[in-house]
């Protein structure tokens, strides 16, 4: 009954914490109650992430602030601090070993032993447990490289759910999963905390604050805006304080229809791992979206038409023509540009600049004789870091140094500089904020304007529905359906991606 | 006083974060000055900038492979084939002087960069590491330099040649002039060009850098012909100095190389590294070597000391960041 004494779990006071050039927190101070799960929104770059570093050991914050955590002062000075204290944080950027295995990774610092040797065995029925529990259906020996970025996510949180804890810290957890691993892990954490488990839950989807949080805190720009209950706040209110204005919609209306044109075909596409040749098209002005499970095969199918992986067999036609495209450097030439779901991993170079990353797909359009002119380097990162609204002291910070949504923006920026007549992304949006969102949205609607085609890969099944003009649903390599506008509908799509797996 | 003592603040902000290697420099240099007869004057300084000369211009290339995570271990001996490939092309009587002058240079470098390219196109192609391909190429070209001159050393050469190589311009040698020269060019390279650009980002990330549609192969290979190249100036500038070509020169020239890149901070791993450092990287040693010898240390305390205080500036370095910020 010790609980009931004290209410608080964690006391954040006056915290603050300042990096070169950007102030990240100022002055927060915050209260999350033993046994809640509580929200932590805000725009990209408004201090979430940094918030919960602190939390984890992360960063050390500005001298002056302070915390107390179970009752006890908590000022932790590494990550083992927080988790000898009993926190346990799933970072925003994924921090798995690459070449180790699912099962070495979760229990990297608590691996069964028989004698000296590490008890194969039981780590691994020990994974597969904890990986049906996430809902993840992966040998444990399997090395975590070939994962997807969602099934990495999920890896993750069966890694901090694998030892018992306090305070469960969960950041943006759900911006590369779909609709149903995301369900299943609302399921997890409302399992545990009925276990009295604290959680502190950041996301950019607001409508899943609803279905777990108790409690809600918004950042802005570093302060903390306002604590309050989930129950009585409305997606509006929320979404004014987190920007500071209102937003009427989440998608842009006013669509024009997509011409006639046909700008890129794919016929009988066969790449490793896949049963089903691929066919499809998509025409001039057109946003086409990719629906589908994880695991459906449809980053797979991107990466094979681009030449980032090799396919097996099968043609691509551009405006008309055959193109051969064996790598990147031939899709390129040949007119198409992929952004990837994997942005620390493939699409920057976090240890270049803001601007350096911009220039990165054509540096050519900067430089004169194969010499960089950093003056309009400059001036086109501006631009583009104004057009995104990304936050940042100036275009030289180190990408590391960003937001994750922020990064992913810089992403966004390289191929809209690159400028190519085809675009196709990979979960674009990821982790970026609702009102970037929709100014992202708007700037799809530019870019086919002037008669471009985009391909959208999304897990996120209501940005499909608001900004395509046509979907075809991927069902474990398959495609099951190829639906216009008008029969777009939740229910109708999620049958047909799940069809060829119950067939 | 008050604007001085902000200057020199900023000055020594500068020294420590953009060259902390180059404080350690100094400081080396003010003990040596102080303590050691001799080792300031004129006439000795001028020896040091040709003692690191070739080592400079060696490791600019070295810098250039460094950058991109991978390593040349062959650049000894693909100087020493250099060497007898232009030895025997200007001391051929057949060839009036100016143009056996030009056979030569030309000779070493196309010599160069073709090891270069061997190197880089096999590590690419098959995707062997560098290590292992360039240890080859250390034994492929000691083996074909001896096969090639017959075991014999090359000299008498042109008096011309010979005199180039001792001039000097403002009391500055002339063959520090070219080092200097080389290392500029390189800094331009990698800091103002494409090709720069594209070195520190495959160093860092080549899969996002092959996912932008950019041929990682061909720059990889280029920076190898790069090195290839470095090294075939670097011959001639040998021959300037010593005036012989030899098939059992250059041994260790790697270490030295890779000694002074790393002593600059560029990082084994790719991607982090400028040539400025680089360049005090060598003097560093240069200073140490000459320096130590002037005490009059013998060559195998000097050798330890040498690889002592190699490893002392190293771990010196990763303080500099927080001392820097004491600082700032
Ligand atoms: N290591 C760092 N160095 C410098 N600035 C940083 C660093 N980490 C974060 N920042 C800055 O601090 C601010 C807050 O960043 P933070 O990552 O906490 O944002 P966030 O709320 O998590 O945003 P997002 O929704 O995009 O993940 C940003 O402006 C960011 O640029
Ligand atoms: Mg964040």
């Amino acid at each position: 009954m010790d609980k009931i004494a004290s209410p608080r779990l964690l006391q954040i006071d006056n915290v603050t914490k300042t990096f070169p050039g950007v102030k990240a927190l100022l002055s927060v101070n915050l209260e999350v109650r033993r046994g809640s799960v509580h929200a932590l929104l805000g725009e990209n770059g408004a201090g979430k992430s940094t918030l919960v570093k602190i939390v984890g050991g992360g960063y050390l914050p500005d001298p002056g602030g302070s915390m107390t955590f179970d009752g006890a002062p908590y000022a932790p000075s590494s990550p083992y601090d927080a988790i000898i204290a009993g926190v346990r944080v799933v970072h925003q950027e994924l921090n798995l070993l690459p070449y180790l295995s699912v099962a070495e990774n979760i229990f990297l610092d608590s691996l069964p032993r028989r004698g000296p040797f590490v008890d194969y065995r039981k780590l691994y029925s020990e994974t597969g447990l904890l990986l049906s529990r996430v809902g993840l259906d992966l040998n444990p020996a399997s090395p975590v490289e070939l994962l997807s970025v969602a099934q990495m996510q999920l890896v993750e949180i069966a890694k901090a759910i694998s030892t018992s804890c306090k305070l469960l810290i969960l950041d943006e957890p759900t911006a590369s999963l779909s609709s149903r691993d995301a369900e299943r892990l609302f399921g997890i954490v409302r399992a545990l905390r009925d276990q009295g488990l604290t959680t502190i839950y950041i996301s950019h989807h607001l409508k899943e604050i609803y279905e777990i949080a108790d409690c809600l805190s918004i950042l802005r720009n570093g302060e903390m805006v306002t604590t309050r209950p989930v129950s009585g706040t409305s997606i509006p209110q929320i979404v004014s304080a987190m920007v500071g204005r209102q937003l009427d919609s989440e998608y842009p209306v006013g669509k024009t229809p997509a011409s006639r044109e046909t700008i890129m075909e794919v016929r009988n596409l066969r790449f490793d791992g896949n049963k089903y040749p691929v066919s499809f098209s998509l025409k001039k002005g057109e946003i086409l979206g990719i629906a589908g499970l994880i695991g459906s095969k449809r980053t797979e199918t991107v990466r094979a038409i681009f030449g980032a992986d090799r396919k097996k067999s099968g043609e691509v036609f551009i405006g008309g023509k055959k193109v051969d495209i064996r790598s990147p450097a031939d899709a390129v030439e040949a007119g198409l540009s992929l952004l990837t779901e994997d942005r620390k991993g493939q699409g920057l170079v976090l240890d270049m600049t803001l601007a350096n990353n911009v220039t990165l797909a054509a540096p050519d359009k900067v430089s004169r004789a194969g010499v960089i002119d950093m003056k309009a380097e400059r001036l086109s990162a501006r631009r583009l870091s104004a057009e995104l609204d990304i936050k940042t002291p100036s275009v030289d910070q180190l990408v590391r140094n960003l937001s994750g949504g922020n990064q992913q923006k810089v992403v966004l920026a390289k191929w809209l500089f690159k400028d190519a007549n085809i675009l196709i992304f990979d979960e674009p949006t990821r982790g970026i904020d609702v009102g970037a969102k929709y100014e992202i949205y708007l700037l799809l609607w530019t870019l086919l304007e002037k008669g471009k085609g985009i391909l959208i890969v999304s897990s996120d099944l209501n940005e499909l529905m608001g900004i395509c003009h046509r979907i075809l649903v991927f069902s474990d390599g398959k495609i099951t359906a190829d639906l216009e506008r008008g029969d777009f509908d939740q229910e109708r799509i999620l049958s047909y991606a799940y069809q060829n797996y119950i067939d | 006083m008050q604007g001085k003592n902000i200057q020199s603040r900023k000055w020594l902000h500068l020294l420590l974060n953009e060259a902390g290697i180059g404080l350690i420099f100094v400081v080396l240099c003010g003990l040596f000055a102080a303590f050691v007869p001799n080792f300031a004057s004129l006439n000795n300084i001028s020896n040091i900038f040709t003692q690191i000369s070739i080592n400079t211009v060696i490791s600019t290339g070295m810098t250039f492979v460094i950058l991109l995570g991978g390593i040349d271990l062959s650049v000894g001996s693909v100087l020493s084939l250099c060497t007898i490939l232009a030895g025997m092309t200007i001391t051929n009587k057949a060839l009036p002087f100016p143009f056996a002058l030009v056979g030569a240079v030309g000779a070493s470098i196309l010599c160069g960069m073709i090891c270069g390219f061997f190197n880089g196109f096999v590590a690419e192609k098959w995707k062997v590491h560098s290590f292992v391909v360039t240890l080859g190429m250390l034994n492929i070209a000691r083996g074909a330099a001896l096969q090639i001159s017959g075991s014999r050393t090359i000299f008498s050469f042109p008096a011309a040649f010979n005199a180039f190589g001792t001039m000097a311009v403002g009391g500055v040698p002339v063959i520090f002039v070219m080092a200097v020269t080389g290392v500029s060019l390189g800094h331009f390279v990698l800091k103002k060009t494409v090709f720069g650009r594209m070195i520190y980002a495959i160093g860092n990330n080549e899969e996002a850098v092959r996912l932008c549609g950019h041929n990682t192969r061909k720059y990889k290979i280029s920076a190898f012909v790069l090195c290839g190249a470095c090294v075939g100036v670097a011959a001639v500038m040998y021959m300037l100095r010593l005036n012989i070509a030899s098939p059992i020169l250059g041994a260790g020239f790697e270490l030295s190389a890779i000694a002074a890149v790393v002593i600059g901070g560029t990082s084994m791993s790719g991607g982090k590294g400028s040539l400025v450092g680089t360049l005090i990287g060598a003097a560093i040693i240069g200073v140490l070597n000459n320096g130590l010898l002037l005490i009059g240390m013998k060559d195998f305390a000097r050798q330890m000391v040498t690889g002592l205080i190699i490893v002392a500036a190293v771990v010196l370095d990763t303080y500099r960041v927080r001392l820097s910020r004491l600082f700032s």
